[in-house]
């Protein structure tokens, strides 16, 4: 394997990562304030809901999620980097489907594969212009 | 709050948040070294840049925007609808960042808009 081509895939792994932390970020959060008591305007509300041990664990995912993007901003230019990690909609869309028992529309599922479609041609193009 | 009013908030900041982001760091140059002891230094590094502060600031209320709108609206719903700010980032990418953005890049970027305003039906 070429510098290159390693450059390449440490690059599409650092994406992975980002894309996973995510999704498991926001499911959790999301599983979180479903489960949780209820979110009102006070910002009291916010800090409580904040030590919801769920929402604690998606708050550390997030962060966790933030330090990878950065790495991968710092290998890959924004349009790229966009486009590779709007995969992390379409699994977003599957948990909510398959663990919180959310409702997904035929056109919902439609967008979700036009999604990915456009995540896999970015994917395919060089992480940086410049090079 | 009308949910896609949050949606344009987290649209407007995300946006802001990125760009200014990724400004720094291609100033700052490529991480080689993923091991987590350094990622302090790093963050400590990134933390004195006035840019990265701004981009920090902005995703804090595209956070609290987002969580917001996900206590009124489902997972399946408040994470499709704000991909937009992907297209609109693209765009800003080409124009303030001068980002080379290829016909595929275009492409795809197009793709996830079509995406996104299906999902919004």
């Amino acid at each position: 394997m070429g510098a290159g081509a390693g450059n390449r895939a440490k690059t599409l792994i650092v994406s992975l990562v980002v894309v996973l932390a995510n999704v498991c970020g926001n499911f959790l959060m999301g599983w979180g304030l479903k489960h949780g008591p209820p979110l009102t305007a006070s910002p009291l509300s916010y800090l409580r809901v904040m030590f919801d041990p769920f929402v604690a664990a998606g708050v550390l995912l997030l962060i966790f999620w933030l330090l990878s993007r950065i790495t991968l901003l710092s290998r890959a230019d924004l349009s790229f980097v966009l486009p590779v990690t709007a995969s992390g909609y379409v699994l977003s869309v599957m948990t909510g489907w398959l663990f919180l028992g959310e409702y997904v529309s035929p056109s919902r599922w439609t967008g979700t594969v036009l999604i990915l479609l456009g995540t896999l041609l970015v994917g395919g193009t060089p992480p940086r212009s410049d090079r | 709050m009308n949910p896609w009013l949050l949606v344009g908030v987290i649209v407007a900041t995300t946006a802001a948040g990125d760009l200014l982001q990724s400004r720094e760091m291609k100033r700052h140059g490529e991480i080689h070294d993923f091991r987590i002891s350094r990622w302090g230094r790093i963050a400590a590094g990134l933390a004195s840049r006035r840019f990265m502060i701004l981009a920090v600031f902005f995703m804090a209320i595209s956070f609290f925007a987002f969580l917001t709108l996900l206590s009124k609206t489902g997972l399946s719903f408040a994470v499709p609808a704000t991909a937009a700010s992907y297209v609109v980032e693209t765009a800003l990418a080409r124009w303030l960042l001068k980002e080379r953005v290829s016909f595929h890049r275009w492409a795809g970027a197009c793709l996830v808009a079509a995406g996104v305003a299906l999902l919004a039906l």
